[in-house]
C-alpha cells in the first residue's frame, strides 16, 4: 500500500479547493445555523446563486464576467426574501422544511429543459472562467509548492485567492459576533420571546442573519464555479448542505474556527478514507476469507457511509464539535 | 394585614388609590394603562373579555385570579405578544392597538415570563446588556467597527454591573445564565427588564418557583421599582404576597374582571370568595 500517496493525497485535499468551498458554505451556514439558530437546510441553493450569478452574466448576459459577484448578491438577495419573509415568524422546523424543499426546486428549475437557454439544464454552463484565468500569474500547466502541498498553477489561481476570502469572510463574522448584534442573534437562538420583550425586532435580525450566512454560502458556490471552470446544477443538490453541516458539526457549531478546520478535517478524512479503499481494491476486490468484502466499484458509496458513521460517533463522543464548549453543550440538558 | 407603607411613595400611591371606589373598572385618578373592551377567544373559548380596567401610575398592582382566569393571555395582549380580536388600550396616552411587541419597550412598558427566559448560553453580564436599548451595535454594519459602539458599551455595561449590585448577583457576573438556579434566573430576567429603563413593568407570577428567602427579596425589589418611579403590574398566586406587596389587586375570573380594591376589600369580597372557592362548579368554564 502506498501510504506516501495517500497521506500525499489527503493532506491536498486538507488546505484543497474542496476544503475551501465547505469552509466559506459552512462559515455561512454557522451564522445562520450556528448563532442564530435558524436551521437552514437550503444552503446549496445560496451556493448556486453564486454559481449561477458568475455563469449566466459571462454566457447570457453580455456584460463583464465580474458583474457576476453583484448579480449573484441579488440572487441571494430574492432568494433570502422569498424563503424569510414567509417562514422566520415561524417556528425553527418550519424553516428547515421550507428551506429543504426550496433548494431542491431551485437546483430541478436550473436543470429542466424548459429553461435551458436560461441556465443552460443538466449540462450547466462551462468556460466562463477565461477572464478570471487571464489574471492568473501562474501557469495553469506548471506544478508549484513543496511536497506534499503541490498544486497546479490552475488550482492556485483559486485556491489562494480562496484562502484569502475564507481569511477575510472568518474575520467579518468574528467582528460582528463578538458585537451587540451578534449578542442580539446568539440570544434569539436561545429565545426569541425574551428578546422580542426587551426590544428587539426578532423578525428583522432573522432576516440579516438569513441574508449574510446566505452572501457567504453564495461566495462558496463562486470559488467553486470558478475552479471547475463550470456551474453545473447537481452540484447543487441536497447532500451537499448535509456535507456542509457535517463539517460544520465537526469542527463546532458556533466557532469561526470549527468551521474551517472542520471544513478541512472533513476533505482530509474523507480522501483518506476513500484512497485507502481504492488501494485496498486496486488489484482485485478485497476478500477476507475468501468472502468479498469491498470492492473497487463499491469505494465511493461506502466512503461516504463511512463518514455518516463518523458523524455518529463525533455526536456519541464529542457533541460539541472538535473546538465547541463542552459547557455550553451541557446547558441545554438543564 | 397589609405591610405598614415602607416608603413615601408607598404612601403616595395608596392615598390616591384610597378615594377610588372598588369596583370592577373603577376609574383612576392618574392611570398609566387603560384598556377598553379587549377582547380575545381561542375557538370558541373566550380567554379574555375585560369591558374596562385602569392601572394606576406609580402604584403595585397585582392582577389575581382561579388557573384559566385569563391573567397571561391579558398580559400577552397588552404587551403585545398576542391581539386581540377586539380592543384597545393604551399606555400613557399612546393607543397600543397594532404595536409590535418588540416595540413596546422603548415606550417603556416591559414585561417578564411565567416560564423565566433566561437566555441560556449567554453569561449573566451578556444577559443584563441585552436589555440596553437603542444600541449603536446592534445594527450589523455599526457591529464592524467598534468604535462606534465601544463607548456606549461601556455605559451599558456600568448600568448592568449596577443593577447586578442592587440584585446581589455581581459574583455571578460571568457565569452562563444556564448554569443560575430557578429563583436566581427570576431576578435576573427582572433585572434584565430593568435595563430597558421602564415606565411599567408587568411580572408574570415573579414569585412562581422561588424559595422564601429569595422571595423576600425579590419582595424588597419589586417595591424598589416603585420607589424608583415606576408602575408595577404582577399577575400572582401566591395570597400572601399579594397582600404584602400590592396597593390594588384586579381579581379575574372566567376572562372577566370581577373585583377592584385594596388587598383588603378584595379579601372581604364575597365574589371573590366565591370565584376562588368554585361556587360555578356546574357552569361551563370559559377560559382556557
Amino acid at each position: 500500500m502506498d501510504w506516501g500517496s495517500i497521506f500525499g493525497n489527503a493532506i491536498r485535499a486538507f488546505v484543497g479547493t474542496d476544503a475551501v468551498y465547505f469552509a466559506l458554505a459552512a462559515i455561512g451556514l454557522n451564522v445562520q445555523f450556528g448563532y442564530t439558530g435558524l436551521l437552514n437546510f437550503g444552503q446549496a441553493a445560496f451556493m448556486a446563486c453564486g454559481a449561477y450569478g458568475l455563469g449566466m452574466t459571462a454566457q447570457y448576459f453580455g456584460v463583464s464576467f465580474w458583474w457576476g459577484l453583484p448579480i449573484g448578491l441579488v440572487y441571494v438577495l430574492v432568494l433570502g426574501l422569498i424563503v424569510g419573509i414567509p417562514t422566520l415568524r415561524l417556528r425553527a422546523d418550519y424553516l428547515a422544511i421550507v428551506t429543504i424543499a426550496t433548494a431542491e426546486i431551485v437546483r430541478l428549475v436550473v436543470r429542466s429543459v424548459r429553461f435551458k437557454e436560461y441556465f443552460g439544464g443538466s449540462d450547466g454552463i462551462n468556460q466562463f472562467s477565461q477572464a478570471y484565468r487571464d489574471l492568473s500569474p501562474f501557469d495553469p500547466s506548471a506544478t508549484y509548492g513543496i511536497a506534499p502541498f503541490r498544486f497546479t498553477g490552475y488550482t492556485l489561481s483559486t485556491l489562494l485567492p480562496g484562502w484569502v476570502l475564507v481569511g477575510v469572510v472568518s474575520a467579518f463574522v468574528w467582528s460582528l459576533m463578538r458585537s451587540p448584534w451578534g449578542r442580539v442573534v446568539k440570544a434569539i437562538r436561545e429565545d426569541e420571546d425574551a428578546v422580542r420583550s426587551l426590544g428587539k425586532n426578532v423578525y428583522l435580525y432573522k432576516m440579516q442573519s438569513l441574508i449574510i450566512g446566505g452572501v457567504i454560502g453564495m461566495l462558496a458556490g463562486v470559488v467553486f464555479s470558478l475552479d471547475r471552470g463550470s456551474v453545473q446544477p447537481d452540484n447543487y443538490s441536497r447532500d451537499v448542505t448535509f456535507y456542509v453541516l457535517t463539517a460544520l458539526v465537526l469542527g463546532g457549531i458556533a466557532k469561526v474556527s470549527g468551521s474551517v478546520v472542520g471544513s478541512m478535517l472533513f476533505w482530509f478524512i474523507f480522501v483518506f478514507v476513500d484512497n485507502v479503499m481504492r488501494e485496498l481494491t486496486a488489484s482485485g476486490p478485497l476478500k477476507v476469507a475468501g468472502v468479498t468484502v469491498i470492492e473497487s466499484t463499491q469505494v465511493g458509496p461506502v466512503a461516504y457511509m463511512l463518514v455518516g458513521l463518523g458523524l455518529m460517533l463525533l455526536m456519541v463522543l464529542r457533541p460539541q464539535g472538535l473546538f465547541g464548549n463542552r459547557k455550553e453543550m451541557t446547558l441545554d440538558a438543564r | 394585614m397589609p405591610a405598614e407603607p415602607s416608603s413615601e411613595t408607598c404612601r403616595a400611591a395608596r392615598a390616591a388609590l384610597a378615594t377610588v371606589a372598588p369596583v370592577p373598572g373603577a376609574p383612576k385618578p392618574d392611570p398609566i394603562l387603560v384598556a377598553d373592551g379587549v377582547r380575545r377567544a381561542f375557538g370558541g373559548v373566550v380567554a379574555v373579555d375585560v369591558a374596562h380596567v385602569e392601572v394606576q401610575r406609580g402604584s403595585i398592582t397585582a392582577l389575581i385570579g382561579p388557573n384559566g382566569a385569563g391573567k397571561t393571555t391579558l398580559f400577552n395582549v397588552l404587551s403585545g405578544f398576542d391581539a386581540p380580536d377586539v380592543g384597545q388600550w393604551r399606555f400613557d396616552g399612546h393607543n397600543m392597538s397594532r404595536v409590535a411587541a418588540h416595540r413596546t419597550p422603548s415606550m417603556g412598558m416591559v414585561r417578564t415570563f411565567q416560564l423565566t427566559k433566561s437566555l441560556t448560553k449567554l453569561s449573566v453580564i451578556e444577559n443584563m446588556r441585552l436589555g440596553a436599548m437603542h444600541q449603536r451595535g446592534e445594527r450589523w454594519w455599526n457591529a464592524l467597527f467598534p468604535a462606534l459602539w465601544t463607548a456606549q458599551e461601556r455605559e451599558v455595561t456600568e448600568r448592568a454591573d449596577a443593577l447586578l449590585r442592587r440584585f446581589k448577583m455581581d459574583h455571578m457576573r460571568e457565569e452562563y445564565a444556564g448554569t443560575l438556579s430557578g429563583g436566581q434566573r427570576k431576578l435576573l430576567e427582572m433585572a434584565r427588564a430593568l435595563m430597558t429603563q421602564p415606565r411599567l413593568v408587568m411580572l408574570d407570577e415573579p414569585m412562581a418557583g422561588v424559595n422564601p428567602v429569595l422571595k423576600q427579596s425579590l419582595n424588597d425589589h419589586i417595591r424598589s421599582l416603585r420607589d424608583d418611579g415606576a408602575t408595577v403590574l404582577f399577575v400572582e398566586h401566591d395570597m400572601d404576597m399579594v397582600h404584602d406587596l400590592s396597593d390594588w389587586v384586579i381579581v379575574m375570573a372566567e376572562g372577566a374582571i370581577i373585583a377592584e380594591g385594596t388587598p383588603q376589600q378584595i379579601s372581604d369580597n364575597p365574589a371573590v370568595i366565591e370565584a376562588y372557592l368554585g361556587a360555578h362548579q356546574g357552569r361551563a368554564m370559559t377560559a382556557g
